[in-house]
């Protein structure tokens, strides 16, 4: 393998870290793509070849994610949908809705007894939304 | 007698970058260090506890086809290598982040009750380090 296609997947992976971590700040693809220290188009399309999901649907997962486990404190959807770095009370419900199936208010009031027997890093894991596409 | 952990195996793209961060900033011990064709299995563990982790080269021993398939998930930072243990979390932070590691998370209480931080290691594995 070429130190330029290292170069490349180092790059993607910091990108994605800097998504993990930075999830509530507004992160557009051209500031990812500057953490990858690539062009925008070129940064999406590796990024899909390596993760199998867009940058922007990356983010919004982790954010879903996010906002599931403040859904299952009682956080209010409101305050859920700012913590987690959505604007739009609006977006966050229809793709909370679209991706888990369920509205965050009925998330948030179902019954997550069988998650508190899991440590976080567990229930981070299995409450991560699936998304089955493929990278085309 | 159940069975008990002897060895397990992380890969790294470069050995003697995996040695400042497992055996410089973690405090590892070098216990075992074999060449083979080019390539490197350096044993790092824990003083104290007979628990070996074997940093191995992903070409190594491999096809240029699954050595790359490897590396790729390694470097791409789908891949944990361990959970470790330190009696003070704060302290082993400070060293690590001194070390240049990148930081993926600060020591923070999680909410079932542990508390720990998360680095990559140089190759790109996933290291989460808890108090003891």
């Amino acid at each position: 393998m070429t130190p330029e296609e290292l170069a490349t997947l180092t790059g993607l992976r910091r990108a994605r870290d800097l998504m993990d971590r930075e999830y509530a700040q507004p992160l557009d693809v051209p500031a990812m793509a500057r953490a990858a220290l690539m062009s925008p188009a070129h940064f999406s399309r590796r990024f899909r070849a390596a993760y199998g999901e867009t940058p922007c649907t990356y983010l919004m997962t982790r954010r879903i994610e996010r906002a599931k486990a403040l859904l299952r404190q009682g956080w209010s959807v409101t305050d859920t949908c700012m913590a987690v770095g959505c604007t739009s009370l609006g977006s966050f419900s229809s793709r909370f809705s679209e991706v888990v199936g369920q509205t965050p208010s009925q998330y948030r009031a179902g019954d997550h007894r069988p998650l508190q027997a899991v440590p976080s890093c567990v229930a981070q894991v299995a409450t991560r939304p699936r998304r089955t596409r493929t990278p085309a | 007698m159940p069975v008990t952990l002897a060895s397990t195996f992380v890969p790294v793209a470069d050995p003697e970058a995996a040695l400042g961060f497992y055996r410089d900033a973690l405090g590892l011990e070098v216990r075992l260090d074999v060449a083979s064709d080019g390539f490197r299995w350096v044993t790092v563990g824990a003083p104290g506890q007979d628990v070996g982790i074997v940093l191995f080269q992903p070409h190594g021993g491999r096809s240029p086809g699954e050595g790359d398939a490897l590396l790729t998930l390694v470097t791409q930072g789908s891949l944990q290598a361990a959970v470790f243990r330190a009696d003070d979390l704060d302290a082993t932070f400070e060293r690590v982040r001194a070390s240049g590691a990148e930081v993926l998370q600060e020591p923070a209480s999680q909410p079932w009750g542990a508390r720990d931080c998360a680095f990559r290691d140089p190759s790109g594995n996933l290291v989460r380090i808890a108090q003891a």
